[in-house]
């Protein structure tokens, strides 16, 4: 079981025999009065969404649902492709299932793809992945200032700011929870 | 992970924080107060049914200097500030750290409405010190700080907002909801807002209104809709704090909490505090304000998560 003190983006909890997933999270607490945790879910079969406030009083069951390790394949179609590494049996999942991970996936990366009943709901990734940009402004020599910044686009298509002394076909490691650039990667 | 570069996009407004600081104690250096210190372990806290201490070899962190601060006060130090780090278990979020910067100060001969000038005094002297003038930009809104700010009661606001009496809401288990849903997102939206007379219920420590003894002298500051500072008329009476504190600790303990020894040289000194009135301002938060910031995170150097 959860307490509500648990909860937290992208945990999974299971309320009336569904599986949710928590997709927005904030801690509220007036002065002098009870702690609030204001969530966003998301149902994670029909895809519905809505917004609850709990209390530090509830209390959450997990939801069951099984991981399978896979890896990416391909993208068409808007559909993307995995295969399982035991198997070798492949698995579709939508744009909508796949979610911000899309930013990430690489040829062959591997990643946990979320099965509920046999149906795939979702992918995880590891929480950093190593891309190559493939797009970026040179850097102006002059603009040595640490903590400025410059966007860049990777080779999955993502843009995010980096540094601005990275460039173009250096490798990156992005932190895939919060999509934000961590450091150069020298292979 | 590569920590080096998530402090490095911190400088500006880590700069902007330090700046704060100084110019805060500047501010009431001015203005005849005397700077404490105050242990941050203490044996006995006040017992407040919402907030959870965290305990170190039997003693509290302190979630706020208050106990040790008006005992200076009862003692004859007439006007003191104090910026510390303060502690409470289970508060995380946008706007929470566990462990976070407190400013507090207080004064004997004053009541609730001289700190409601004072706060304005104060950030408006902070905001001519950092070159913004009279208005504050806050993500994407202006707020204009020119006095007088706004004064609304919680009643009124209730009534305006949620269209709601503090009673109905009080009885229908939803208070906080209300307040945090449909009444906070509309303070300090041009100018900021003071928001005052609490239900007794709502101010442990505040004393009760003379026309309306169902009401405490207490207010809250909101910026942008933000909460920012807390503030009372101390409650002098060791009597009748004593009764409040029974009353929370009982809850506290009803709730299966752990429980809290009283806090008796605090309530021995009650007696000699005379009138008074004290605040408590979030530190963080107003650097947020300044810095234009969404998230406490980027105030600070050091978020748990990244130790």
């Amino acid at each position: 079981m959860y307490a509500a003190s648990d909860l937290r983006k992208n945990l999974r909890i299971k309320m009336d025999n569904e599986p949710y997933v928590i997709t927005e999270f904030n801690f509220v607490k007036p002065g002098k009065g009870q702690a609030l945790y204001r969530c966003k879910l998301k149902n994670m079969i029909s895809g519905a969404r809505f917004e609850r406030t709990f209390r530090s009083v509830d209390v959450f069951e997990p939801a069951d649902l099984q991981e399978k390790k896979m890896q990416y394949l391909y993208e068409q179609d808007d559909k993307y492709c995995f295969m399982d590494n035991e198997s070798y049996e492949q698995v579709l999942l939508t744009a909508e299932q796949v979610g911000d991970a899309r930013n990430y996936l690489i040829a062959n990366i591997e990643a946990e793809v979320l099965l509920f009943e046999d149906r795939p709901l979702g992918v995880s990734l590891p929480n950093f992945v190593d891309v190559v940009v493939t797009k970026a402004d040179p850097w102006a020599k002059g603009d040595s200032v640490s903590g400025n910044t410059k966007p860049v686009t990777v080779e999955t298509g993502y843009i995010l700011q980096v540094p601005t002394f990275i460039e173009e076909g250096e490798k990156i490691r992005i932190d895939t929870r919060t999509g934000e650039y961590l450091t150069r990667v020298k292979d | 992970m590569d920590g080096a570069w998530s402090l490095a996009k911190k400088r500006r407004a880590l700069q902007l924080r330090a700046k704060i600081l100084q110019e805060l104690r500047q501010f009431f250096i001015v203005r005849g107060y005397l700077e404490v210190e105050t242990p941050c372990l203490i044996p006995a806290t006040a017992p407040e049914f919402y907030i959870d201490t965290m305990t170190c070899q039997g003693w509290f962190l302190h979630p706020s200097p208050e106990l040790c601060m008006k005992r200076l006060l009862a003692a004859g130090y007439d006007k003191i500030f104090q910026s510390c780090r303060c502690f409470r278990q289970h508060e995380r979020g946008n706007r929470h750290l566990p462990e976070f910067t407190m400013l507090e100060w207080y004064r004997r001969d004053a009541d609730y409405w001289d700190l409601m000038e004072e706060c304005e005094d104060l950030i408006l002297h902070l905001a001519a010190a950092l070159d913004y003038g009279a208005a504050l930009s806050y993500q994407g809104q202006i707020i204009r700080l020119q006095k007088p700010w706004e004064r609304i009661t919680v009643q009124g606001a209730f009534e305006k907002y949620a269209a709601l009496s503090v009673e109905e809401a009080l009885s229908g288990n939803c208070f906080d909801e209300v307040l945090t849903d449909r009444v906070e997102p509309n303070l300090g939206r041009e100018r900021p807002t003071f928001l005052l007379d609490y239900p007794l219920a709502l101010g442990s420590l505040a004393r009760t209104k003379k026309e309306d003894p169902s009401l405490v002298e207490r207010f809250e500051l909101y910026v942008a809709g933000m909460e920012l500072a807390n503030a009372f008329t101390e409650l002098t009476d060791a009597q009748e704090q004593r009764r409040r504190f029974v009353r929370e600790e009982d809850d506290r303990r009803r709730a299966g909490k752990p429980p809290y020894p009283a806090p008796e040289r605090f309530l021995a000194s009650l007696g000699d505090l005379g009138e008074s009135a004290g605040i408590a301002l979030g530190l963080d938060r107003l650097v947020m304000i300044f810095a234009d910031a969404l998230h406490i995170d980027d105030v600070v150097a050091f978020p748990p998560e990244t130790l």
